[in-house]
């Protein structure tokens, strides 16, 4: 077993297209790790200066995980993780 | 080109209409890019120059698109000091290729500009809008 992540249409670039892959980490920083060792770029997406970039939006299950501990955050075998960019702009 | 029917640029522009000053914001969900479902979405800035959707609020209208089969075909918002083209910022934060970007400008009361963009790899391309 290992964890989902839902990658979202402008990310699937990194994934060959796939809607979902698996990873594994007991962390999200260590499963975004080893997500980028399976598809080279991504990490640089969705990570900047040791957190989460500030527009991607990261979901344990149905939690935002700003709201559990960020990229300290548990993961378990099992778990469903999906990224979302932030939908945002205005005129400033 | 976007293809979008009356009732649906209607409802955008009484959203957008109601929470001026601040910007308004949402999705008309959809399938093979056809504007259907109106999903208006809370402006999580409250911000007359700034919007972001609400990040719990998105991930439940998302996966409610996925279970569907639809996806985001319009995300619009307005502007309402300013024209209804793309800011730097929007132009930054644009993250759905393939959605249209309808911007409307509440700036004239009595004229409401409502107006298309594709925005890819920071790229805009105004697109006509066909109202049907």
């Amino acid at each position: 077993m290992a964890v989902e992540v839902r990658i979202p249409t402008i990310l699937r670039t990194y994934t060959g297209g796939a809607k979902a892959v698996k990873a594994e980490g007991s962390t999200l920083d260590e499963l975004i790790a080893d997500l980028e060792a399976r598809h080279p770029g991504i990490k640089e997406r969705l990570v900047e200066e040791g957190s989460l970039r500030r527009f991607v939006n990261v979901y344990l299950n149905d939690e935002d995980v700003r709201f559990l501990g960020g990229l300290e955050t548990p993961v378990s075998d099992g778990d469903t993780v999906t990224v979302l960019p932030a939908v945002a702009g205005g005129a400033r | 080109m976007l293809t979008i029917s009356r009732d649906l640029v209607d409802k955008i522009i009484e959203h957008a209409r109601k929470d001026h000053p601040d910007e308004a914001c949402g999705v008309i969900a959809g399938r093979d890019g056809v504007p259907e479902r109106f999903i208006p979405m809370e402006n999580a800035e409250r911000s007359p120059t700034f919007y972001r959707f609400d990040s719990m609020e998105q991930f439940r209208v998302w996966r409610e698109m996925d279970d569907r089969d639809e996806e985001p075909v319009v995300i619009y918002h307005s502007h309402t000091a300013t024209e209804a083209y793309p800011s730097r910022t929007d132009v930054s934060y644009a993250s759905e290729p393939n959605a249209h970007y309808v911007l409307v400008s509440t700036r004239d009361e009595n004229d409401v500009e409502f107006r298309s963009y594709r925005i890819v790899d920071g790229v805009v391309t105004e697109e006509e809008v066909r109202i049907v």
